[in-house]
Order: structure tokens, then sequence, then C-alpha cells
């Protein structure tokens, strides 16, 4: 499903080069689910958005479903995260003032679908993401953090995506809302979903089936739960 | 499938913002409001200066008599009696290039009217006077041919006569005023022109040319005549066919023995066209700063809402969504707003010069079309351009760097 062989990552700003990562190789299967974990600086961040077709690596190769990644132009990567990748983020992202089912069928705009196969799907993944379906039509800034998360994992799965990567989708929730949103995602990896999870902490990264741990831009550890 | 996207999510974004929205309509609407409305104040206001000049009449020629040429001493020019109501049929029947010829008999008389009197200037003239010499009829009725033919005792009074004689805004017709001993029937009167110095054209009284003749000054000469040419590019021509008309008349052969002299309005003519360059300055001016201000507000209220979206636009790329129909969402959205804005914009301009116009009667303002479309063209144009740019600009970061913008 994911395969990477050496990833590099380096930012150039002026004269001073910074390695975010310096060398990176794993491979995640269909219906895993991992936690990548490190503090900050780690070069966590930048390995997912390498992973969420964000951003390109500066050398190594990445496979995604096959597909090399590493050389995609702009709106290559852009189709193929509209395909192949739903995002989670830690500040929910969701449109401001807008429905809740507006905000899910966001990533349908300009394809070949009519508009009763958009809200039908987004129903759907609502649904699935255990919203109730009272709040469909109420604006995303009526609702509280959980809710908001719940919108976004229904927004990642609305183009039925190959992985769904969650960027610290605990961080700006409490203790509680945070088990209520992490069980939400061992929900879907037992429905057979492939998901990547970033984070810093190492109670949220003990949901996950797989823990890989990132210290200055490399791997330290890669452990698996039986 | 992509158009009505780009429609809906234009509708819903803009909707869906409805201070920001209303702000940036604002924005627009008072920078072309407040060009169409300075524009058309300055225009009114040339038009009412061009007016004002044009009152004193701007193509017309006075014909003065000569000076008495003795053998020791000069009297001054216009002292000689040579110019009579012949001359001025001639003229009025010879150059086609006249559109008017007025011949005028004035003096100052001691006047009378129920116990009030007034000294001031009667002139015995003829129905063309009004063209001639751009005087207006507020009420009644001006001295007609008919009158003059028959020497009628009739009488106009002009504004400040008629104040003087019978009270502020007196309806003085019907009543009889006493000139000379002789009672004259007030027929009507004229509109006032507004002083200009030292001739105050509305302290006069007119009567019927042959009547002044008759009972006032008892000769068959006039004081003046004139003439009114048919435009401006006339007036030289019509001015030395009247001199070679009336130089064969009086049957001199020389012109520098003329007994007549002509004075035209060339003077007041240069100082208006002067004084309109000078506003068509000013209004370029009031148009061009006016611009420049609403076009920098626009520039503002685009820049900063556009900005302020940059994650949003982030979003939108991180879940897929091309470049190319950010681009265009946010170039559909500027357009919208800038001709929405821009209508309200003309039509809340159009009512504030209306206002303008009803609140101060002597201000006739005009709105030009020039104006509305520069106006619209340039605030449409920096709207579109700065709701455009920044969005294109976001579009093309990476879709991680648009979504930690601040």
């Amino acid at each position: 499903m994911i395969e990477c062989k050496n990833l590099k990552k380096v930012y150039q700003n002026g004269d001073v080069e910074t390695v975010a990562l310096g060398g990176v190789s794993f491979s995640i299967e269909k219906g895993e689910f991992v936690a990548i974990i490190g503090p900050s600086g780690s070069g966590k961040s930048t390995l997912m958005h390498i992973l969420g077709a964000l951003d390109t690596p500066s050398e190594g190769t990445y496979f995604l479903d096959n597909k090399e990644v590493s050389s995609l132009d702009d709106d290559e990567l852009s189709q193929l995260r509209r395909e192949k990748i739903g995002f989670v983020f830690q500040s929910f992202n969701l449109l401001p003032r807008t429905t809740v089912l507006r905000n899910v069928m966001l990533p349908l705009l300009y394809t070949d679908t009519t508009e009763q196969e958009r809200s039908q799907r987004a129903k759907e993944c609502l649904v699935y993401a255990g919203m109730e379906e009272g709040k469909f039509y109420n604006l995303s800034n009526q609702l509280s953090g959980g809710q908001m998360q719940r919108v976004a994992i229904a927004r990642s799965l609305i183009n039925n995506p190959a992985i769904i990567l969650a960027d610290e989708p605990t961080g700006n929730l409490d203790t509680k809302t945070s088990h209520i949103v992490m069980e939400a995602f061992q929900e879907l990896h037992k429905k057979g979903h492939t998901i990547v999870l970033i984070t810093h902490e190492p109670e949220i990264a003990d949901f996950a089936q797989r823990i890989i741990s990132i210290r200055d831009g490399f791997i330290e550890s890669d452990i698996k739960k039986s | 499938m992509i158009t009505t996207d780009i429609l809906k999510e234009t509708f819903w974004s803009l909707s869906a913002n409805k201070v920001r929205s209303g702000l940036t309509i604002l924005g627009i609407v008072i920078g072309i409001a407040s060009v169409i409305t300075m524009v058309s104040i300055g225009q009114g206001a040339q038009n009412s200066i061009a007016s004002s000049i044009q009152s004193i009449g701007s193509n017309l020629i006075i014909i003065t008599p000569g000076a008495q040429r003795g053998s020791t001493v000069n009297a001054g020019r216009g002292s000689a009696q040579t110019l009579t109501l012949d001359d001025a049929n001639a003229i009025k029947a010879e150059i086609q290039s006249v559109t008017a010829v007025a011949p005028d008999v004035s003096k100052r008389y001691q006047v009378t009217a129920k116990g009030t009197n007034t000294n001031t200037q009667v002139v015995g003239t003829v129905p063309d006077y009004l063209s001639a010499r751009n005087v207006a009829i507020d009420s009644g009725t001006f001295v007609t041919d008919q009158q003059v033919k028959s020497s009628a005792k009739v009488a106009v009074l002009g504004p400040t006569a008629r104040d003087d004689l019978f009270g502020v805004g007196a309806d003085p017709i019907g009543q009889n005023i006493r000139i000379k001993n002789i009672d004259f029937e007030v027929i009507g009167v004229a509109a006032a022109k507004g002083g200009s110095g030292f001739a105050n054209p509305d302290d006069q009284i007119y009567v019927p040319l042959t009547s002044a003749q008759h009972f006032l000054s008892g000769d068959i000469f006039v004081s003046t005549i004139s003439a009114s040419a048919a435009s401006s590019s006339a007036m030289i021509s019509t001015q030395q066919q009247i001199t070679d008309l009336l130089l064969r008349k009086h049957n001199i052969l020389d012109p520098q023995a003329a007994d007549f002299s002509l004075v035209n309005q060339s003077d007041i003519i240069a100082t208006a066209s002067s004084i309109t360059g000078t506003f068509t300055i000013l209004l370029s001016s009031i148009a061009g700063i006016s611009l420049l201000v609403g076009g920098i507000g626009i520039m503002n209220m685009m820049l900063t809402t556009v900005t302020e979206r940059t994650r949003e636009i982030g979003l939108r790329k991180a879940v897929g969504i091309k470049k190319i129909y950010i681009n265009m969402q946010f170039l559909a959205e500027a357009v919208v707003l800038t001709f929405f804005g821009g209508f309200v914009g003309v039509i809340l301009g159009w009512a504030a010069s209306m206002a303008v116009s009803n609140f101060v009667p002597q201000l006739q303002t005009q709105i030009s079309s020039s104006s509305v479309l520069l106006a619209f063209g340039v605030s449409a144009g920096v709207g579109i351009v700065f709701g455009f740019y920044p969005a294109r600009r976001a579009a093309n970061l990476s879709p991680m760097e648009a979504l930690r913008y601040e």
C-alpha cells in the first residue's frame, strides 16, 4: 500500500540547510493502523506531508498504491489527494459558517457527480463517522470540538480513500473527547480502512496497532503490537 | 457541472460571509458613487458658469453711434445721433448670419407708481431684444410687434425695478406706472439675470421702441443696436458685413470716418473659455483623486479578505481541488462583488447627484456617461485584479504552507 525508500527532505533557507528527514524507509500494508510518534522537530510532520502528497521529498521514492508520487506535479498531486488520501487535521479545518453537509461534500466539487449523489454519499459518511442526523444542516461553527472532528473524518472518507492521514487529530480536544475520536478511528480500522496517525502523545499512539517512532529525521523504532 | 459548481460555490461563499461581502461591496459602492457624484457636481458647476456667461449674450454685437467730429472739440463716442430704426431693419433684412436685431432707445428717467418712485433705465425696444440680450419673461408678456407699431403705452418691468416700485415679489401686472408724466400699463415682469456690476440688467423698464421715441426722447434716433450672430465663429464676418452695410447706407466712403462703431463680446468669450478650461482641469483632478482613493479602498478590501482566506484555499487544495478551479472561483467572486458593487454604486451616485440638484437648485448636476464608465471600469479592474491575484498566489503555495498561514 505504502512503500517508502530512503526518503530525505532538506529545507533550504538562505545559506542554511535544515535536514528534516535524513533517510526514512518503511512500508505500510493495507488495513494497518499505524501511529507515527515523535517530539516536535523530529520530522514527523514533514513525513506526514510527504505521505499525504502535500509535499514531495528531496530524495528517495514513495509509492502509494503502486504509484510513484515523488515526481508528480501540482495538479497530479491534487488529483492523487482527492482519489487516494483522506485528511483529518488538528485544527479541523472546516469551512466556517457552512453547513456540515456542504463541508463533507467539499472534496466532490468539480467532479462528475450530481448534487443528489454528493449529498447521499456525504450523509452516508456522516452516519459512518458517528454523526447525529439532526446536525447535518447545522453550521460548522455551531459544533463542539468532538463533532467537528467527526465531520472532518466524514469528509476524509467521502472519496473512499486508500489511506486516512490524521495529523494530531486530538491536539485540540480534551481527554474524554480525544478518546471518543480515537475510538472512532479504531472503529474505521476494524472496518478495514488503512489509517496513519501522527501524534506526539504516547497515550494516543497506543490506540494504534503499530507505532513508528521518529527522532531527528530517522526512524528510532518500529513496533507492531500483536 | 464545473460551471454550476463554480457559480454555487461563489454564491455560497459570498452569502456565508455576509459581513465580509457587504463591506467589500460597500467599499466599491462608495468608490464609484463618489466619483460619479463629484464629477456630476463639477460638470453642473461648469454648465452653470457657462450658462451665466451665455446669459449676457455671448454672440452679441453692439452697434453704437460714432463721435461728433467737429472742427475743434471732439465729443465722446456714442454722443452723436446717427443710428435709426431703418438701419436696424436693413441689418435684419440683408445680413443672413444675424439671428436677432434689437434697436433700443435708452435713457434714465424718474419713474413713479402709487406713491413710490425710483430712477431707472427705460429701454424702448422691439421683441427681438429678448433673444439678442437673453432676457426671459417671468410673468405676463414682453412688448409685441403690434405694440411697437401702435406706440402702445405699455411697460415690462425688470425684477429690481418691480421690487423698487411695487415691493418685493409683488404682482404689478395691470397696474400703471408714470414715466415723464405719461401713464404706462405694466404687462409683464422679466426674469432675474443677476446683477452684473454697474449696469444692472434687472433694474430696467422695457417699453415699445416707438413709444419711447414718441413720448420720451422725441426724435427718430436709437441709442444702440444689438445684433446677435448665429454662432461665435460667424462673429467676425457678421461684424464686417454690418460695417459694410452701414457705411453704404450712411454714404461714407472712408471706413476711418465711420459715424458708428461696433463692439463685440470676444473678450467675454475668451474669458469664458479660460474658465471652462480651468474647470476641465479641476474636474479631471477631482475624478482622478476620487478614483485613486476609491481604487485603494477596493484594493485594501480585496487584499485583506482574500489573504484572510489563505487557510481556506489551503484546505481546498489539501482535499484535492485543482488550482485552476480555486482560481476560477475567486475570480468569479471578485467579478460578482465588483459588478454588484458597481451597479449599486452607479445608482447611488446617480441618486446623490439628483439629491444635490434638488437641494441646491442653482447647481444642476449633470451625470456624464464617461465618468460612469471610468469609475466602473477602474473599480472593476482594481477589484478583479486584487481579488484574483492574492488568491492565485495562495493557490500556488503548497497546501501545508497555505493551511498554516496566519
